[in-house]
């Protein structure tokens, strides 16, 4: 059996990357994975986070901000709804990427008041998208958190 | 009959909205190739995206815990229709097909005594729909400012109409926008977004497939995606076709133009003929009378 897999990473506005590699490490929502050749067919929602992809010229990192990925025995599709190569991924554009959640987070709370099940839902990603800004070394400037 | 200083004139104007028509033309020509690429571009994600979800959907679709997105209210009585056209003109008949559609099924819907409720996106198509319709509208996106549709644009469409449908202010959606199909043909298209429609899935593919987490959770984290990736997609299609409309429109424009201005100059040279011949005539008549 072959030791590598077709990776794809594809955004709604465009393909990011299409290569042959051997790891590929997916932020599913309930926990990380790492898919490599051979892997059980599976489907998994992404949290916010970081998408490794490990082929023979190193190591491709890029932030995704949810989706999901289709995974199979020699393939791996990623389907983000916003994705950059980490390179991209200045103060700036992290910034936009964090206040589209905040404000995510803050409009579940006010439409949900008393429904704590869509706020901490809204919460939980915030605080994954600001996870990855630590984790790459950006600031998140979320102070009230 | 016009003076030739009037002829002179109007030829003068006629030739400075060639140069615009012209000019119109090559700048849609130009953002025409943008918009297709744009749409090529989008493809991938979108056929990825419905081939998962058709899967899902076939296989979820007929329990009873299928999300609202999937199996609808259990009603169809309030039909919300989106109607996305140009945010401007001079586009042929582009914005009129759509509108045309829309009106279309509009009238068979209120014929049918169900509620019709409108959401225009793109000013054009509000401005038609306004006379007949307008006490139909509940919103308006206005795209005036977006010089390229984006995901985000897409995003914000779909969280507006998924809002509505939360709040049970509709049973079924519908989009419209223009096909494009090639520069002179773009198919007006009525598109049901919720509940949720997909084609081609294949029971037996998804059956292989392990869920994390289960099958219903993607699928009700999905589903709102995909009005999303619908809207995104009707949105590049129209901006390919609004443009291709556009250029064939200003072709013609400038066509139209030019045989314009070929007629105005035969008619100049003829009445310049005339006064000289007029004036030979009063100079020899004059001579004669000597």
């Amino acid at each position: 059996m072959a030791d590598t897999l077709q990776f794809d990473l594809v955004s709604p506005e465009r393909k990011l990357a299409s290569v042959t590699a051997t790891e590929v490490r997916i932020p599913g929502t309930d926990g990380d994975l790492t898919a490599m050749a051979g892997h059980t067919p599976t489907i998994t929602t992404l949290r916010p986070g970081l998408l490794q992809v490990v082929h023979q010229g190193g190591t491709d990192d890029y932030v995704i901000s949810g989706g999901f990925a289709e995974i199979g025995p020699d393939s791996v599709s990623v389907l983000a709804e916003r994705a950059h190569p980490r390179g991209e991924v200045t103060q700036e554009v992290y910034e936009g990427m964090v206040e589209e959640f905040a404000s995510a987070h803050r409009d579940a709370q006010t439409r949900f008041e008393n429904e704590p099940g869509p706020v901490d839902d809204t919460a939980k990603l915030l605080a994954d998208m600001v996870a990855v800004g630590t984790h790459i070394g950006l600031d998140p400037k979320q102070s009230n958190f | 009959m016009p003076s030739l200083k009037d002829l002179k004139n109007r030829i003068a104007s006629v030739k400075s909205t060639r140069k615009i028509t012209k000019a119109m033309q090559m700048v849609a020509a130009a953002k025409l190739r943008r918009a297709q690429d744009a749409a090529e571009a989008a493809r991938p994600y979108a056929e990825r995206f419905d081939a998962v979800m058709a899967g899902l959907a076939s296989s979820v679709g007929g329990s009873d815990g299928a999300p609202r997105l999937l199996a609808g209210t259990g009603k169809q009585d309030v039909h919300l229709l989106v109607v996305m056209t140009a945010e401007r003109g001079l586009c042929g008949g582009f914005n009129g097909s759509i509108a045309r559609k829309a009106r279309i099924r509009a009238s068979e819907l209120l014929a049918q005594g169900k509620t019709v409720k409108i959401l225009t996106v793109g000013k054009k198509g509000r401005e038609m729909l306004r006379r007949d319709y307008g006490q139909y509208f509940v919103g308006h996106v206005d795209l005036t400012d977006v010089k390229r549709v984006g995901y985000a644009n897409a995003q914000d469409i779909a969280r507006d109409v998924l809002g509505r449908f939360d709040a049970d202010e509709f049973d079924v959606a519908t989009i419209f926008y223009a096909r494009f199909q090639n520069v002179i043909t773009q198919i007006p298209t009525a598109q049901q977004i919720i509940p949720a429609h997909f084609e081609g899935g294949e029971e037996a593919d998804t059956a292989l497939y392990d869920y994390e987490p289960g099958e219903e959770e993607i699928l009700a984290d999905l589903l709102p995606r995909g009005v999303a990736t619908q809207i995104f997609a009707a949105l590049l299609e129209n901006a390919a076709s609004e443009q291709g409309a556009r250029m064939s429109a200003m072709d013609n424009a400038t066509r139209n133009a030019g045989e314009m201005i070929d007629k105005l100059t035969i008619e100049y040279n003829r009445s310049r003929q005339a006064v000289i011949t007029n004036e030979l005539i009063e100079i020899i008549s004059g001579a004669e009378a000597l």
